[in-house]
């Protein structure tokens, strides 16, 4: 009976066997890399608003405080939206008649709130308290980055748990002074590490790493 | 056998078995290692009966507690009291039906077929991107709302003619949790589980939702028209025709309408009928002291309490006070400070399972008792000269007459510092002589006040409908207004309330759901929940409160207060009006209003203590002889009360005390009365240890009428008699509630309001499946519960925690692993098993809390139950009347927890303060953990139990707490989201957590402060100082798991006269 196969199979058997390896390995590695991608984690992406609101103007333009509209930053794990009380505070004498702030004025009328797009959207099972990060020295560029110059708003990181977790391992890396959390314009130091450690020092800053510390 | 067999593990019940044949039964074998009979020193064979021979034919003395049986060891189940074989090789196999599946190669195939295609789904859905959300801010934001941050509003809740205090959490205008309020008399930060349930009352879809007339959807203005038309064509009748049907009242303001409306329609007439509310005592207090009073008990003051079929403790009026003050005073750190309670009861209670010594009886025989009690205590029906006689003359049983005679020595012993309470089950004459051995021993003004009645019009209620039943059968009535209840499927059965109905006119029916008496009426108005409508309300010793809304009403409801305002002359002022009006506030400047509201109370409106005096003029108590025959006795369902609860998913799966049942009621009778009736004393029970009940479907005959309900047997019930709980049977109460159960309420006549003699009990050779809860995650006669007597505890208080043959926890050094040090805060639960009233508030209130699931009756059949605590109840010494126990347990959170090391993907893991973290995200659902829990507080999400559809659901929900979807474990995390909430405010504060800031879901809502939580870190928190105690102990600690949940061992204060 001769031969079903040549004897190349046995050299592209032991390829394919051992190649089936790498390959897998390969498509790990892709879908590991496209899973932190920012085609999945949309971060650095710009969505699109009901109003094309923009904080360069009014934080970097104008001046404005984070808790002018973010309220709740310091009290509550949610930083809260600005009701549209808020806008009109100002614009019912600036841009009043502005057909960009048709919507504010109708929303204002009506009653009915403005419904924008969520930036920053976390998974529902993860619980997170924006107050305690104020108060422990994390300051508001360090999560959502140079806020002043994004005129529509991204998610400036990827908000991934590898992201949290780096923080909340090496805090003294990332921690600045009280005074400057809501500062926009703070540029880390050169000795971060340095000042890191004092702080977390002085901040009483534990290294929560416990799942129930996010998840529950 | 001998007295030092050593056990070998934790399991050591395989040995046991074994040793089995030996004729003596398996809890023999462990009872050997039973502290005190060591600390005796007796032969064992002389203390320990045969088990077999005491159950077989049960002497009169039997009702007593074997004062040897003490040192017997604890059961849960009757079959496991019995030793069954046959239910012991059924405790091991656990899944039978599962093993079949994989025994079968065609099964097997099939099952790895499924298990595949889920893994690869399981696997692809995980690859989705999140889906876009929206925020949607205020636009004027309310000034004291933060968004994230719940706020708390006090109110209170109507419920029988009585209110609790709450204070309920809101999130962004949802209520979501409602608690005890500490500033209310009636609550002191305790709830009971129909207020927990409230929630869940709230957002029920099935709530009546339309105001309809004959089934077609109309405005309000319609009915506002038809009712004004009917009352126009009253005003020259001067209402004769008008009748008004409402619950027991108790808010001043409604009873001020109702008062109003009649001084229009001087003719018309209120009527009242509340199966919740206490008929009885309000009838025993006019036949002692010829005025209605409310009598109110200061446990906290009494030394010795006598309950005469009263459970107290479990339900009724100020129960969560008496709970809390009975509690206080059971403290064996101070033995002097412990009372001693007595119950007489038939059915077993909360209260008769905490009595120190309880006498089950018939319900007929209860009055007799009482009535030798009150002769011995010189208050006997013939007047003092009687004390002489032996008053316990008549009675068969010696051991019942010795029992009347200790009690009645105690009581004298202890003269205005006992007290007598009767219960709701037994007729005024009961009451009456309960109020007159409180006066005669000079109870009355110390132990027992007696005030105005916090119910605006006590009336006798029976007497009240039956006058409405005749005026409707005479057609004197032209309009009936039904404000509230459901008295179609309530009202005895002889008076046939719903044919005299259809006499009338017009009827017009204000209610929560469309239900039974709805469909009999032209209009049915959906009522406002009680959290979304304004209004006020009485607690049990008058404190009146304010009954705020937390919300506007969901589906346009109306209060009973707009409804009576509809038919004043002026329809148009509101409940808010009303209430204001009322209690006089003034518009410019309402800071008082302001502070009401805020404390939930009025300050100074508790009603001043009365001198009443038994009536001399009253004609001596002489109660029936006992009824003849076969008893049968009916209450309100401990969950789903008068049936008013009936589509409550929580309730309804709520194990009921004692029983265990959930979706179900049953023919509840002693194992005796079983084993005559079926030939044994247990139902019968398959699958294992996530297994059901299948149980004899019985007719019951009462009167010429009859139901099928399926037999139930209860250790402690009362022999020759049955008891039938109410509310079940409902035909229109909604998608859960309809068809749960046999409705009692068929045989339950005017003349038998409460029992009964006479009726006939048949097996009908049917069986039914009972979901019983009891009988799932067994003990296997491991020794999880201890007790022992004050004495006992007096001279060896180690005797609690050190057991001979339970092998001490291991020491530290025993691992490998160095220890781990927590540093910071480290979380400890203490439970006091002897505070424990077995009343399920914490159950409700962590499934509130916490967002668990309602599994329905199919699932429970398979043990799959979700409630992350449960109440487990142990027994002690012979079946007809055992000692019993509660126990509550939630997850032990192990240092060293053998559910981390199985976890193949680390979805359950230890946190750095000793928590023992459950991450749903990462589980996949391989049960392994729950497989290794030894303690089996682990629940599996088989199905998709969460409604993920409807609206009106997911507003009530915790938002701190995830909500688990299908294929994933869940337990017990020690209410987490309240304890990282605690951490949060205090580092924004820079200090540590103080004790007592964090209080856990079951914490907060348990009457019986029998579960404290906190820093064990702290040597002064409460937590550690009871678990140095010495009756603390842990659960299987021989296992070395080093649970953070311990127990304090029940110490009883029981009689020496009784134990001799």
């Amino acid at each position: 009976m001769s031969q079903i196969f040549h004897r190349s199979a046995n050299t592209i058997a032991r390829v394919s066997i051992f190649g089936a390896v790498f390959f897998i390995a390969a498509l790990l590695g892709l879908f590991d890399e496209v899973n932190r991608s920012p085609w999945v984690t949309q971060a650095r992406t710009a969505r699109e608003q009901p109003i094309q609101f923009s904080h360069e103007r009014h934080v970097a333009g104008n001046g404005i405080d984070c808790r002018y509209c973010h309220t709740s930053v310091e009290e509550s794990s949610f930083a809260g939206i600005p009701p549209t009380k808020t806008c009109m505070n100002c614009h019912s004498q600036i841009f009043a008649n502005s057909p960009f702030l048709e919507p504010v004025r109708e929303s204002f009328r009506s009653g009915r709130s403005i419904e924008w797009t969520r930036v920053h959207d976390l998974p529902d099972f993860v619980y997170f308290n924006h107050s305690i990060h104020v108060h422990k020295g994390i300051g508001c560029t360090t999560c959502h980055g140079q806020v002043d110059r994004m005129p529509l708003m991204w998610q400036e990181n990827s908000l991934q748990m590898e992201w949290c977790l780096d923080c909340h391992r090496n805090p003294e890396r990332y921690v600045r002074p009280r005074a400057a959390v809501f500062r926009v314009d703070y540029a880390a130091p050169a000795n971060q590490l340095e000042l890191g450690r004092t702080l977390v020092a002085e901040y009483q800053i534990q290294k929560l790493t416990s799942c129930s510390t996010c998840h529950r | 056998m001998s007295a030092d067999t050593p056990r070998d593990s934790g399991f050591g019940i395989r040995d046991s078995l074994k040793i089995r044949d030996s004729g003596l039964g398996i809890r023999d074998s462990l009872g050997i290692r039973d502290a005190q009979s060591s600390n005796r020193g007796l032969p064992r064979e002389s203390r320990v009966p045969n088990p077999e021979s005491r159950n077989r034919d049960l002497p009169d003395e039997s009702r007593i507690p074997n004062p040897e049986s003490r040192h017997g060891s604890f059961w849960r189940t009757l079959d496991e009291r019995a030793s069954d074989p046959a239910f012991q090789q059924r405790l091991y196999r656990e899944f039978p039906s599962q093993i079949e599946a994989i025994a079968d190669p065609v099964e097997r195939r099939t099952f790895l077929k499924l298990m595949g295609a889920s893994l690869a789904l399981a696997g692809v859905t995980a690859c989705t991107r999140q889906p876009a959300e929206t925020i949607v801010p205020y636009v004027r934001q309310p000034e004291e709302l933060i968004p994230g941050r719940p706020l708390f509003f006090a109110t209170a809740m109507p419920l029988g003619g009585v209110a609790t205090g709450l204070l309920v959490e809101s999130h962004e205008g949802r209520p979501t949790k409602v608690e005890g309020n500490p500033l209310h008399p009636g609550s002191l930060g305790a709830t009971d589980v129909y207020a927990q349930a409230a929630i869940l009352g709230l957002y029920d879809p099935d709530r009546s939702q339309t105001l309809t007339n004959l089934g077609e959807i109309r405005p309000w203005a319609a009915f506002l028209g038809a009712i004004r038309a009917a009352l126009t064509a009253q005003a020259p009748l001067r209402g004769s025709g008008l009748r008004i049907l409402t619950e027991s009242v108790n808010s001043p303001t409604l009873a001020a309408q109702i008062r109003d409306l009649l001084a229009r329609f001087p003719s018309a007439k209120w009527h009242q009928w509340d199966p919740a509310s206490a008929d009885s005592a309000r009838a025993g207090a006019k036949l002692a002291f010829n005025e209605y009073v409310d009598a109110q008990y200061r446990l906290d003051q009494a030394d010795v309490i006598v309950a005469l079929d009263a459970d107290f403790l479990g339900c009724g009026r100020g129960s969560l006070r008496y709970a809390r003050d009975f509690a206080a005073r059971r403290n064996p750190e101070q033995p002097e400070r412990m009372n001693r309670l007595y119950a007489v009861e038939t059915m077993p209670t909360s209260t008769g399972a905490r009595a120190d010594h309880r006498l089950p009886l018939k319900p007929s025989e209860i009055a007799r008792v009482a009535l030798a009690i009150a002769g011995a205590v010189g208050a006997g029906g013939a007047g003092e000269g009687n004390v002489a006689q032996p008053p316990s003359q008549g009675f068969g049983a010696p051991a019942v007459q010795k029992w009347i005679d200790a009690v009645a020595k105690d009581l004298r012993d202890h003269r205005g510092r006992s007290v007598v309470i009767a219960g709701d089950s037994q007729p005024a004459v009961v009451h009456a002589l309960a109020h007159a051995m409180n006066g005669a021993l000079g109870n009355a003004g110390r132990t027992v006040v007696y005030m105005q009645t916090a119910e605006a019009e006590p009336v006798d209620q029976l007497a009240s409908i039956r006058d409405l039943v005749a005026d409707m059968n005479a057609g004197k009535v032209d309009l009936l207004v039904i404000i509230g209840g459901n008295p179609v499927y309530t009202a005895p059965v002889d008076l046939a309330f719903a044919s005299a109905m259809g006499k009338v006119q017009l009827r017009a029916h204000l209610s929560l759901y469309d239900d039974e008496t709805s469909e009999l009426c032209h209009w049915q108005i959906p009522e406002a929940h009680f959290l979304e409508a304004w209004s006020d309300a009485r607690a049990y010793d008058g404190t009146a409160s304010i009954v705020q809304p937390l919300i506007a009403p969901l589906y346009g409801g109306k209060s009973a207060h707009e409804v009576l305002a509809a038919m004043s002359d002026r329809p148009e002022r509101s409940g808010y009006d009303l209430v204001r009006e009322l209690w006089k506030v003034d518009p410019k400047d309402d800071s008082a209003w302001r502070r009401w509201l805020h404390d939930g109370v009025i300050p100074d409106t508790a009603f001043a203590p009365r001198n009443v005096s038994v009536t001399p003029s009253r004609p001596a108590p002489s109660p029936q002889p006992p009824a003849e025959g076969f008893e049968i006795s009916f209450r309100n369902d401990p969950s789903i009360l008068d049936g008013r609860f009936a589509n409550n998913g929580w309730l309804q799966e709520l194990p009921k005390p004692i029983t265990k049942l959930t979706w179900d009621n049953a023919v509840i009778i002693s194992p005796a009365t079983a084993a005559k009736i079926s030939g044994h004393q247990a139902p019968a029970f398959t699958g294992g240890e996530h297994g059901q009940v299948v149980s004899d479907v019985l007719e019951v005959r009462y009167g010429g009428r009859t139901v099928r309900g399926p037999m139930f047997a209860v250790a402690g019930h009362a022999d020759d008699c049955a008891t039938l709980f109410t509310g079940y049977g409902r035909t229109r109460a909604g998608r859960i509630g309809t068809g749960a159960g046999f409705n009692a309420n068929a045989l339950r006549t005017a003349d038998a309001r409460l029992f009964a003699g006479g009726a006939e009990l048949a097996r009908t050779g049917d069986t039914f499946s009972l979901a019983c809860t009891q009988y799932h995650h067994l003990m296997e006669g491991r020794d999880l519960i201890r007790a022992v007597t004050r004495d006992e505890y007096a001279r060896d208080p180690r005797s609690i925690r050190e057991h001979p043959g339970i092998e001490a926890t291991p020491p530290r050094t025993i691992t490998l692993y160095p220890d781990y040090r927590y540093e910071g805060y480290k979380w400890g639960m203490a439970i006091d098993v002897n505070a424990c009233i077995g009343c399920n508030a914490c159950v409700v209130g962590c499934q509130a809390e916490n967002n668990i699931a309602v599994v329905g009756k199919d699932q429970v059949l398979r043990g799959r139950e979700m409630h992350w605590l449960r109440v487990d109840t142990y027994y002690r010494g012979p079946a007809d009347n055992p000692e019993t126990y509660f126990q509550p347990v939630p997850c032990m959170q192990c240092e060293n927890a053998p559910c981390e090391v199985v976890c193949p993907v680390g979805a359950t893991v230890h946190s750095h303060e000793g928590l023992n973290d459950m991450v749903y995200n990462r589980c996949v659902g391989t049960r392994y953990c729950s497989n290794n829990c030894p303690y089996k507080v682990r629940r599996f999400n088989f199905l998709l139990y969460q409604d993920w559809d409807t609206p009106s659901l997911k507003l009530g929900r915790n938002p701190d707490v995830s909500v688990r979807s299908r294929g994933v474990m869940e337990k017990c995390t020690y209410c987490v989201q309240r304890i990282n909430a605690a951490k949060i405010e205090s580092e924004k504060q820079d200090r540590r957590i103080a004790d007592g800031e964090i209080q856990t879901a079951c914490q907060q809502a348990c009457p019986a402060n029998a579960i404290v939580f906190g820093d064990l870190n702290d040597p002064n928190s409460r937590v550690a100082k009871l678990q140095r105690q010495e009756r603390n102990y842990a659960l299987l600690g021989e296992l070395n798991t080093r649970p953070r949940t311990t127990y304090l061992g029940a110490v009883r204060n029981v009689n020496p006269e009784l134990e001799s």
